[in-house]
């Protein structure tokens, strides 16, 4: 799901920073988000985003999402 | 260590830019204004074409009278918020006259666009509530989001499918408030609101906010904006915009017919906390909205304007907004193309604002224009004229592009932002190899 935000085609793990690693800025953060929500079929709110530093961060925050929904 | 640490890439950025000799647009003083449309700029003769002055009531007769005669009768200020010391008449006035131009039974007014946008959508939506937000939204609604205690959930701009979507995956049992702009002020596109507001209508406990910040006076048979446009005013729960732009002063409101609307006084937080509007204001926004449903002069002569320059500047090969409209920004591919072309425009003596992400949708680099009411055939045809050597200056028309708005392809490489929108899909990446 990140391959097309990877402009620069970067390793990817789970301390990968979004902001300084991937170098996505806020709207990019925020469609990164959209396609999580439609892949999953979740709801994603834009409020968890200054708890979001690392893809681990956000691949755990998207988890609990994913959790409580089932 | 220093506070400021953290904007050094900010101030790096900003150095590299600005530093380089001749005007920047951040630091464009109007030494003299001439008319709605003309101001003396470093000694040059200017046209305002991004002022967004839209019908020119500024210097209107009617407009700076009752300001005076404001002025005159109520002093420089209020000097205190609207629950203590800060309602006059006028202010009760201004409020009657708004419910009367939407024909709503409340409204109330604020002392900034931004503080309506703060108050109503940090107020509505409470912790256990949810709002969609249109992902172009202007600053100050994700802001109005931040200051509350709402989920916040972004959707696909002006897309009323992803919008059902999203709603839908939260559920009947909640409330939810869709928060959309009547036309973005970017690009200048307008919401679909009779598609938004059918979706509102099949999904229960919805509500629907509208920043008419930009159609006030420019849509709409009297001029109400995007919602009476479409005809669906009466299935729009809120109404906000602003006294900054159509209506010539500054200042904001929210109307609606909600029965316990006027509770809002006593709970929203930057309606309460700041000072008044001073009553030269109240009386002149009091009169312009007079103006604007009664003159629908005004808004045919407007868009007569946005037409020709659209026109003008599509016809030279430039990339603009899908359709015409009276905010016409100009696509450019990078920053420093931006800012060249920008500070050629200004040594011409031709003044548009130059944006830049993040305030603009897809990281675009644009040069915005918006059109006056009181812009004449003359200085429109001066401005594409302007527009169309700087470009040819700057590689980015041929040399065949001409004054006339001759059609011209370049190689594919400048399209329609509509035709670029559905080719990138939901821009996926695009943000941020844009911004790099």
């Amino acid at each position: 799901m990140l391959t097309p935000f990877n402009k620069e085609g970067i390793a990817l793990t789970r301390e990968t920073n979004i902001a300084t690693d991937l170098e996505l800025d806020s709207l990019a953060v925020m469609d990164l988000l959209a396609a999580i929500e439609d892949e999953f079929d979740i709801s994603v709110p834009l409020n968890i985003l200054p708890d979001l530093e690392t893809i681990g961060q956000m691949a755990d925050a998207v988890e609990s999402i994913v959790q409580g929904k089932n | 260590m220093d506070l400021f640490d953290k904007f050094d890439p900010l101030i790096r950025d900003r150095d590299a830019l600005f530093n380089t000799g001749g005007p920047v647009p951040t630091g464009i003083c109007m030494d003299e204004l001439v008319s709605q449309t003309v101001a003396i700029v470093d000694g040059r003769e200017t046209i305002l074409v991004g002022t967004n002055n839209y019908l020119g009531l500024t210097f209107d007769p009617r407009t700076v009278g009752a300001a005076e005669k404001g002025l005159k009768d109520g002093g420089t200020g209020t000097t205190g918020s609207r629950n203590c010391n800060g309602t006059y008449s006028g202010h009760k006035a201004l409020e009657t006259k708004l419910a009367e131009f939407y024909g709503t039974k409340g409204s109330m007014v604020f002392s900034t666009g931004y503080q309506a946008n703060l108050s109503m959508i940090s107020t509505l939506a409470g912790p256990k509530d949810y709002i969609l937000i249109d992902a172009d939204c202007h600053a100050s609604i994700y802001d109005g989001c931040k200051l509350g205690n709402a989920t916040v959930i972004r959707f696909r701009h002006n897309d009323p499918v992803d919008l059902e979507k999203r709603l839908k995956r939260l559920g009947d049992d909640v409330n939810k408030l869709i928060v959309v702009e009547g036309i973005y002020s970017m690009l200048g596109d307008i919401a679909p609101l009779d598609e938004f507001v059918a979706v509102k209508s099949r999904v229960p406990n919805t509500y629907i906010l509208v920043d008419e910040a930009h159609s006030l006076g420019v849509l709409g048979e009297t001029g109400r904006g995007a919602a009476q446009h479409f005809g669906v005013g009466d299935q729009v729960d809120f109404i906000v915009g602003t006294f900054s732009k159509s209506v010539g002063t500054i200042g904001g409101y929210c109307v609606s017919n909600h029965p316990k609307f006027d509770i809002l006084r006593l709970v929203a937080r930057p309606y309460m906390f700041t000072a008044s509007l001073p009553p030269s204001v109240v009386a002149s926004a009091t009169v312009a909205l007079d103006i604007i449903q009664n003159t629908p002069s005004l808004r045919k002569k407007l868009w007569s304007n946005a037409n020709r320059l659209y026109r003008g500047l599509s016809g030279a090969g430039f990339e603009l907004g899908a359709a015409a409209s009276p905010v016409v920004a100009v696509r450019v591919p990078s920053l420093e193309i931006a800012f060249a072309f920008w500070r050629s425009l200004i040594e011409s003596g031709i003044y548009v604002n130059l944006m830049v992400p993040p305030a603009t949708p897809q990281s675009w680099y644009l040069l915005r224009c918006s059109l006056c009411a009181a812009h004449t055939t003359a200085q429109i045809d001066t401005i594409i004229g302007v527009f169309i050597k700087i470009g040819m200056e700057l590689g980015l028309l041929p040399e065949a592009a001409n004054a006339n708005g001759q059609a011209v392809s370049i190689n594919g490489r400048l399209r329609s932002v509509a035709g670029a929108k559905r080719a990138s899909g939901r821009r996926a990446g695009g943000a941020a190899a844009a911004t790099g």
